[in-house]
């Protein structure tokens, strides 16, 4: 089974930031404070399912659900 | 001396901007950044008795790695101490609410080198979240000056004057960098540094990864700087990602140290409950239609009385004028040339500022970051990004400032795309028009008891516009392809009460710069025309005199009179040249007349309605009881010669209205594609594609119609 990422939680799910599979968005991501270790939440998502909006570092943050899935969680 | 510098620099949201509005008050003033067109507000501060600085509000970014052309001004300037907005002293504004992250950045700006003062601001919203901010231990732990501010009450100021001056006249700097590139790739920083002049471990970094950014280094200092790279092995990217990864883990400690936390935020705020309703697969799109519904209903009903005002003020102005002056050539030229194009500028401020008002707020709210979210999805579809809602809706006000909105739109490509498409929403400027023509041929009547006709009218005309942005774009995606991903990562701010003097300063800019920018085109052109209308060659115009009284001595009075006119206009410069190119605009149904009016409106579409009062003001007689009739009226009463039928049949009003919802007839937009785009290419494509659309358009609609 591969790598769950943060593109397939639930709303209101919460998840730990393992590791990114993609260095150039993660350049982005992480200055936006979505770091490896760093606890995530979704707290909801556009019509459509995309984009999606994630709490994290305190604050809320919208990404498409294409770079949510290349920061991958712990299972 | 040269007044000292103070550069604002934060997070977007941090409250930058109200900061800069306390400092500054009504001392400000927008201009360009050296070289690149975005948009610099600077202002000045008085510091002292003898010291007044010049305040600049940057950008707001989350590092010093830009991620859109705007953010690039930043580091341009930050790394570059030659360059003529370096500051003296930077003010940091923090969001105390977010510290980690907006240290992020403070870390950056410090490590470069930039004497600073943190303005510790929004301590009210951490204290709501259950934080407290221990600034005395954060100044202890970080090395600089920090205030505590309240940038909307204007709370702490004095304080920042005098952190302020304190390190001009003596810096006070960290003692070491928050990240030091040594620790990684020693040999290549020190090389760096050697061969470009370099003082500090940080900026030499920034050149090794920025410098194809970097407009003040030249082509063979970048070669330098990629063979460094090259010869060292050294991986930006990875770097990159190790560097921001380090800032936070010594910015943890640092906050853990420095903030008290009461109780974990868990509960949803009240914001982020709103927001389940506002991004709501239903009551999302419902809520975000209902609001462009609103903005329509205030430009379009609300705005109304405020225009007729205006319509009949300048009217009656312009009947007193002609009844108080001397008849002659002058009071003509006062009367039919100046006072026409005036009207056709004043009648458009209500409009506009209502307009603007509704952006601002939406802005200022943090209710647009929900569009852009809600919208991306459907956007992607065509090429665009959930950032192209901004520049599309304020295109409904003006194409300009809305392509010089599509800067924050981090990929080329969506970027390009948004600004070509941009123009074909319907802009106020064309407004006037539409109301004019739609007033003529369409009933003001309701149907269903609830909705105006003509209102309905209206809106199928922005639609139109928007539609065809939309699928223009679509087609625009096939033909340009790239390799960059499109990306769409933004923070959503929480929402806030709009700062009414920013919206009030917003909508008075945007009043003004219209009037001023717009009005002196419109003025000039109408004068011209009126000119050009009322002289021929030589004596073209007499024989036209003549030959239209001997021709009609039958007629008497008013009738005789207006014959005359209309027989001198035809003979004029003007009406050669309106002559000159009916054949080809023949088959959309148009005359000479509107020929005259089209040719003076492809520099902006806005004059056209100036020049129509003007061609009828004069083609229309000249009799001492029509000084009050209206431009419309004027439409009205005109024959079509061939048919004896009025001239405006719904089939030319309608070819008409269509013509100029596609038509690029607009140089300042066509001037600032080229600016954005830096060539020639694209303002040609948007020239080529737009006018296409627009014969095409009213050449079908005139036929069917007819």
């Amino acid at each position: 089974m591969s790598k769950r990422s943060v593109a397939d939680l639930k709303i209101g799910e919460r998840a730990t930031i393992q590791s990114f599979n993609n260095q150039l968005m993660s350049l982005k991501l992480l200055e936006m404070g979505c770091l490896p270790g760093a606890e995530v939440c979704l707290h909801s998502k556009a019509p459509l399912g995309d984009p999606i909006c994630l709490k994290v570092g305190g604050y809320c943050l919208a990404m498409r659900k294409s770079e949510a899935s290349t920061m991958l969680i712990e299972n | 001396m040269k007044s000292p510098i103070i550069a604002l620099i934060g997070n977007p949201n941090a409250g930058k901007s109200s900061l800069f509005n306390q400092l500054t008050g009504l001392r400000q003033k927008t201009g360009n950044f050296p070289g690149v067109t975005v948009d610099k507000k600077s202002g000045t501060w008085p510091l002292d008795t003898h010291t007044s600085a010049t305040v600049v509000d940057l950008p707001g970014v989350y590092s010093i790695y830009p991620k859109s052309l705007d953010e690039q001004v930043v580091t341009d300037i930050l790394a570059n101490p030659a360059h003529p907005d370096y500051p003296t002293v930077a003010i940091v504004v923090v969001d105390a609410s977010n510290l980690h992250r907006n240290l992020l950045l403070f870390t950056q700006v410090a490590d470069l080198g930039v004497p600073a003062v943190l303005a510790l601001n929004m301590l009210d919203v951490a204290h709501k979240q259950g934080k407290e901010v221990n600034a005395v231990r954060l100044a202890m732990r970080l090395g600089i000056p920090i205030v505590r501010i309240n940038a909307r009450t204007g709370e702490g100021l004095d304080k920042l004057k005098q952190a302020v001056l304190g390190q001009m006249n003596e810096p006070v700097l960290p003692t070491g960098l928050f990240f030091d590139p040594a620790d990684g790739a020693a040999e290549l920083i020190t090389e760096t540094r050697k061969d470009y002049a370099l003082n500090s471990n940080y900026l030499a970094l920034q050149y090794l990864i920025q410098h194809d950014g970097f407009s003040f280094l030249n082509h063979s200092q970048r070669v330098g700087l990629d063979t460094l790279i090259d010869r060292h092995g050294f991986s930006e990217q990875t770097f990159q990602a190790d560097e921001t990864i380090t800032r936070y883990k010594r910015i943890a400690p640092i906050v853990a140290e420095a903030v008290t936390e009461q109780h974990a935020a868990d509960a949803p705020t009240w914001s982020q409950r709103l927001d389940r309703f506002l991004l709501h697969p239903v009551w999302g799109y419902a809520i975000f239609t209902f609001v462009l519904l609103l903005i329509f209903q205030a430009i379009f009903a609300w705005a109304q009385p405020f225009m007729d005002g205006i319509d009949t003020g300048v009217a009656w102005l312009n009947g007193q004028l002609k009844a108080s002056l001397p008849a002659g050539p002058l009071t003509d030229l006062l009367t039919d040339g100046v006072m026409a194009g005036i009207g056709g500028v004043l009648v458009f401020i209500p409009q506009i500022a209502f307009l603007f008002l509704l952006i601002a707020l939406l802005e200022e709210s943090g209710y647009m970051a929900r569009v852009m979210v809600i919208m991306d999805r459907i956007m992607r579809k065509f090429g665009l990004n959930g950032r192209s809602v901004v520049p599309l809706i304020s295109g409904v006000a003006c194409a300009v400032p809305a392509i010089m909105a599509t800067r924050s739109i981090g990929t080329r490509r969506d970027r390009l795309i948004t600004i070509l498409v941009t123009p074909l929403m319907s802009c106020a400027a064309r407004l006037p028009i539409y109301t004019i023509l739609i007033a003529l041929v369409v009933p003001d009547r309701r149907i269903l008891g609830l909705f105006n006709l003509q209102g309905l009218a209206l809106m199928s005309l922005y639609l139109l516009g928007l539609v065809s942005a939309v699928a223009s774009a679509a087609v625009l995606k096939l033909f340009l392809r790239t390799k960059e991903t499109s990306f769409f990562i933004m923070e959503l701010p929480t929402f806030k009460l709009p700062r009414w003097n920013h919206v009030a300063l917003t909508v008075w800019e945007s009043v003004r710069s219209f009037v001023w920018e717009a009005g002196r085109v419109i003025l000039a052109i109408s004068i011209v025309l009126w000119v050009l209308a009322s002289y021929g060659p030589g004596d073209s115009i007499e024989r036209a005199e003549t030959r239209a009284r001997e021709q009609s001595i039958t007629l008497t009075g008013d009738a005789l009179q207006n014959r005359i006119a209309s027989e001198r206009l035809e003979a004029s410069y003007a009406g050669q040249f309106g002559h000159f190119i009916e054949p080809a605009i023949r088959p959309l149904g148009y005359d000479w007349k509107i020929g005259i009016a089209l040719l003076s409106s492809f520099a902006a579409r806005e004059v056209f309605v100036g020049t129509m009062s003007t061609i009828y003001s004069i083609g229309g007689g000249d009799g001492e009881d029509d000084g009050g009739v209206t431009i419309r009226e004027r439409l009205r009463q005109e024959r079509n010669p061939a048919t004896g039928g009025p001239m405006y049949t719904p089939a030319l009003a309608w070819s008409l209205l269509v013509f100029y919802v596609f038509a690029m007839m607009c140089m300042s937009t066509l001037a600032a594609t080229q600016r954005e785009t830096k060539s020639w290419k694209w303002p040609a494509v948007q020239l080529g594609y737009m006018m296409a659309l627009a014969y095409l358009a009213a050449f079908a609609t005139y036929q069917l119609m007819k």
